[in-house]
């Protein structure tokens, strides 16, 4: 009984999280954006637009859902269903931190752990593929359509180099299970250097990595390999016909996706929820980061540019040297430092998704394909052989 | 007792979703109903504790090979094809064969498990390591041969499609 | 737990054919890109040389029998035997596709690998000693002769050939594969020996369920050697396919599948065996009277020997029926001496075919015994071996297997047998007839002469032809050992 009340709390709790991440995910990506481009971004709803994801919330709820005439009912409504709750489902088996102790009871920061975590990952990431491809074909439009089929093309062919970027740190971790892929990365080299898949020998996976993130963008749809939804071509590709909630799944699920990219690079090649420097100094930056923060804020805030800043500034500092105080008090200790490690890879690997967003161009589909095939996965497959005849070499 | 309640939705949806693809005249629904199948033996999979399998049939057959017969279906207009009358009149036949083999299935039901099987069970070994890690072993020592000629086979398939398919050779 | 994974030297000496030519076979597809359009039948040499080589090596392995890869696959001497007759099969074919291919404009690298492949797949059946070997060198020899007969793509015949061929051929893989499944399901491994030994061990066999097993196998099984009733698709897919690839397919893959017919009914089903005795009785007879019968029809001559194989396996399927040693051992004996024979008819029709096989009606055989003399004798020993003549392999074949038929009491199999061999001779003879007493036909007046590969294509299995019909008793008498090490 026990478990399944400690699960559903847990699976609530990793929801609202999530939900809320995804929100402002979309406002930091909207920001940063904004500043590549020299402009401001969000800038009316709350300050500096924080309140900006929960009124895009609000409209998109509130908006008048249409159905076309000429859209194929139930699979029009499907596919989203499908690209969605695929996204939400490979969140379950990432850990976010180890084992915990909160009232007396013992679990671990992750809903689940399979012995095939990884390969559950990939097979929602396969199974979302559909929900795309039907949006496309159920639309009954025929850039929708061409977006359905890009987009099944594209992914069959980037699963491949994927899962081959994947294989070669698994030769190194001999696990399955994401939990267990983390703890085998425990340690330090020299004293200085984290025994991260991509530091660990006999084969550091730094490659691995770059090319795993490369298929990942192309899988989770994001720039430069957004063909589906093409905004200059194909209007908006295979999500041009929803509008309001069904829209929203579709936002929702790009970018659920890109966070789980992000979250498994994290966990298979960055330690998880390892901190990146051995001893005290690795519990000390945390606390130092916010610490910082507060102190920045403070200092706004006694030299305030606006009339207003005096009074929001030192709140902020205030919330921000709260944080760091959760880091040195030692209970939550506990709980805050795999988070803020965890959360601080993923959040890095994230920006690089924003950041590569705000500095590419679209690729065109024929050098997508070629890229994909005459290079990536030529790399991949060599990749995946070198590592394993070092594996095999090192004994 | 859930293991069984799951068996049986399994089963059907194995058995369903294989009905269906062969009944519906729309070729994506087709298409769709071999993947929900598909799905229904990858969850087979799941409750025989074959979890490696589970989600190779789900990588594999669902997010691979399906994808490209859809894509293909897409690609292809079957509107035409589908208004059509696709049903020859063989299906007296059809269903003359489908008796026979349900006779057949409740004769052996009907005379117990022994009538399934020859030889005793083989000893089902405790489970030391995890499905994949002993996947991996019987692969790579017992099956080794028919692991590595299936390589061939791969090859020979691309050769062979790529001498019809491809515009000039 | 590292050295498990690495082979024994000996395990790799009995892979050793296999391994050679699929090396040989990747190399063909490497070297392709690189060769001239002109200099494609250099790769034919290679694929040649690769063949002889593997040849060599089969000897080699046979000085070391026994089994390897967790008894994946076992040499024995009807191992040796099969793996001669498909790897001779292979380089007959390639000899007789240089012109050809030429002629048709299509010479191209692809064509000698996907032989070498598919000889890989039919030698692996071979030696293959578990059902799922079996079922992936059926595989890999099936799908490379499906892009064989459908090789010259602008041809629609070849379309057509391909895609009946390819429907029909994995239709019949998968009644194979329930009754592998079944197999499995009954005994729980899928190892020949243990089959055999779950079998006969077990105190009351439920020959129902076996049974099943082995008729499905039968009906996959029977597809693959075009027994009735479930031959229909040979005519069409032999006369549509590339005359070489026809030649082909009537021998190397039928052989092979018919090795393991008999690896499968002789050692693992035997217990079972009046259970399943009646089944090839009636398909053996219905092979012959309907090939052969049907063959009187025709005026196409790739159509006729079509119909012809469906009765030769009909013949091969008496020699089943009789389920003993000296059955076995003829039937070996016959796919021997019927795939020399047939290689070197349809090497024939490659020459006079023309381009584009517009000339492949027996008519235009015509007044080919004045034109060409040499090349009229050689078909005439092929026509004389298919009906049986004596001095031929063709007379012994046929005499071993209803003398096999006789002494396992299948009388009026054998009569009926002997019957339709004689209704047989009437349309072999009029090809004959045909050839040294019409008038020269258009095709025949014009008939370039023919190359050096095709004539080792032709004098090869003349000779081979021959040899079996004069000292038979060298062969037979290995044939019967080996059957004798495969009943134990």
């Amino acid at each position: 009984m026990e478990f399944f009340i400690v699960s559903t709390i847990k699976a609530l709790l990793v929801f609202f999280v999530l939900m809320t991440t995804l929100a402002y995910l979309q406002w930091v990506e909207r920001k940063v954006i904004a500043h590549i481009q020299l402009r401001q971004g969000p800038y009316r709803v709350g300050p500096h637009g924080l309140l900006q994801p929960l009124a895009d919330v609000i409209k998109l709820i509130t908006k008048e859902g249409i159905v076309p005439p000429h859209v194929n009912k139930f699979f029009y409504f499907l596919a989203p269903i499908i690209a969605v709750s695929m996204s939400l489902i490979a969140i379950s088996v990432i850990p976010f931190g180890g084992e915990i102790e909160v009232f007396g009871i013992t679990t671990h920061m992750q809903l689940t752990d399979l012995n095939i975590g990884l390969l559950l990952v990939l097979a929602l990431a396969s199974m979302g593929t559909y929900g795309i491809a039907l949006a496309g074909w159920a639309s009954n439009n025929k850039y929708s359509l061409l977006g359905g089929l890009r987009s099944s093309a594209q992914m069959v062919s980037y699963e491949l180099p994927l899962s081959l970027a994947i294989a070669s740190p698994l030769l190194l971790l001999n696990t399955l299970s994401l939990r267990e892929m983390v703890t085998q990365q425990e340690g330090f080299m020299l004293g200085f250097l984290p025994n991260w898949t991509i530091f660990q020998g006999p084969a550091p996976q730094l490659v691995g990595m770059v090319l795993f993130l490369i298929a990942a963008f192309a899988e989770t749809n994001r720039i430069p390999f957004d063909l589906p939804e093409a905004e200059t071509e194909l209007v908006a590709g295979f999500h041009a016909e929803y509008s309001s909630m069904k829209f929203a799944a579709f936002f929702m699920a790009e970018y659920s996706n890109m966070l789980t990219a992000a979250a498994v690079t994290t966990t298979v090649f960055l330690g998880g929820w390892l901190p990146a420097l051995p001893g005290m100094a690795g519990d000390l930056i945390a606390p130092a980061v916010f610490a910082t923060g507060g102190a920045v804020c403070l200092y706004h805030g006694l030299n305030p540019a606006r009339k207003r800043d005096k009074y929001t500034l030192p709140v902020f500092a205030l919330v921000f040297f709260g944080l760091a105080a959760l880091f040195l008090a030692p209970p939550l200790k506990d709980i805050a430092m795999p988070l803020f490690w965890f959360g601080a890879k993923t959040g890095a690997l994230l920006f690089v998704f924003i950041w590569i967003r705000g500095t590419l161009p679209r690729f065109r589909y024929d050098q997508l394909m070629g890229f994909c095939w005459k290079f990536l996965f030529p790399v991949a497959v060599l990749h995946l052989l070198a590592t394993a005849l070092l594996v095999a070499l090192a004994g | 007792m859930l293991d069984t309640v799951f068996f049986y939705l399994f089963t059907l949806l194995t058995l369903g979703g294989a009905i269906l693809t062969v009944a519906t005249r729309n070729a994506v629904h087709s298409a769709l109903f071999l993947i929900t199948s598909l799905l229904g033996v990858a969850g087979l999979y799941l409750l025989l504790h074959a979890e490696f399998l589970f989600a190779v049939q789900i990588i594999v057959y669902v997010g691979g090979i399906m994808v490209l017969f859809l894509f293909v279906i897409m690609l292809v207009n079957l509107d035409a094809a589908a208004a059509q009358r696709q049903f020859s009149r063989m299906w007296p036949v059809a269903l003359g064969c489908v008796a026979l083999v349900g006779l057949e299935l409740f004769y052996f039901l009907g005379k117990g498990e022994p009538a399934f099987r020859i030889a005793a069970p083989p000893p089902v070994p405790e489970p030391t390591a995890g499905n994949t890690e002993r996947i991996a072993d019987v692969l790579f020592s017992q099956y080794l041969l028919p692991f590595e000629i299936a390589s061939l086979l791969l090859l020979v398939a691309v050769i062979g499609s790529v001498v019809m398919a491809k515009k000039r050779i | 737990m590292l050295d498990s994974f690495i082979p024994s030297w000996a395990e790799l000496l009995r892979f050793m054919p296999e391994i050679i030519l699929s090396l040989v076979g990747s190399l063909l597809v490497m070297l392709e890109p690189v060769t001239g359009p002109k200099s494609k039948s250099m790769l034919g040499h290679v694929a040649i040389a690769g063949l002889i080589v593997a040849l060599g090596a089969t000897f080699v392995a046979h000085a070391n029998p026994g089994a390897a890869f967790s008894s994946m696959i076992v040499v024995d001497g009807f191992a040796t035997f099969f793996r001669v007759i498909v790897f001779t099969v292979g380089i007959l074919t390639i000899f007789s596709s240089y012109q050809y291919l030429d002629r048709e404009g299509s010479n191209r690298g692809e064509y000698y690998a996907l032989i070498l492949f598919s000889v890989v797949g039919q030698s692996v059946m071979v030696v293959a000693n578990e059902l799922i070997m079996i079922f992936i060198g059926l595989e890999i020899s099936s799908i490379a002769t499906y892009v064989l007969a459908g090789f010259l793509r602008d041809d629609k015949r070849n379309n057509e050939s391909a895609i009946k061929y390819f429907l029909l051929g994995s239709f019949a893989t998968g009644f194979l594969l329930y009754g592998i499944a079944l197999i499995y399901g009954a005994t729980g491994t899928t190892d020949l020996g243990e089959v055999r030994q779950a079998v006969l061990q077990s105190a009351e066999p439920p020959v129902l369920l076996l049974s099943v097993a082995a008729g499905l196998m039968f009906i996959g099984l029977g597809f693959k050697v075009s027994g009735a009733p479930f031959q229909m698709w040979t005519p069409d897919v032999y006369q549509g396919a590339p005359t070489p690839v026809t030649a082909f397919m009537s021998a190397g893959p039928k052989a092979a599948a018919f090795a393991i017919f008999l690896r499968i009914f002789v050692t693992v089903f035997e217990s079972v065996g009046d259970r399943w005795e009646p089944l090839i009785w009636a398909s053996a007879l219905a092979s012959m009277t309907i090939g052969n019968f049907a063959a009187l029809q025709q005026k196409n001559f790739k159509r006729l020997l079509a119909y012809s194989s469906i009765a030769h396996a009909g013949y091969v399927l008496v020699a089943l029926t009789a389920r003993s040693e000296i059955g076995t051992a003829s039937a070996m004996f016959y796919l021997a001496a019927y795939a020399l024979m047939n290689m070197g008819a349809f090497a024939v029709i490659a020459h006079v075919a023309g381009k584009g096989e517009t000339t492949v009606d027996v008519s235009d055989f015509a007044g080919l015994g004045a034109k060409q003399p040499v090349t009229a004798a050689l078909l005439t020993i092929f026509m004389l071996s298919l009906i049986g003549v004596p001095l031929t392999g063709g007379f012994f074949g046929k005499f071993y297997i209803f003398k096999a038929a006789l002494e396992s009491k299948l009388l009026w199999l054998a009569i009926l047998g002997l019957l339709n061999s004689a209704v047989a001779a009437y349309y072999y003879l009029r090809v004959l007839v045909v050839m040294y007493m019409e008038e020269p036909s258009a095709r025949t007046e014009n008939l370039e002469p023919m190359p050096m590969s095709l004539q080792a294509a032709l004098w090869l299995p003349a000779a081979g032809v021959l040899f079996l019909g004069i000292f038979p008793s060298a062969v037979l008498e290995f044939a019967s050992a080996s059957a004798r090490l495969l009943g134990q």
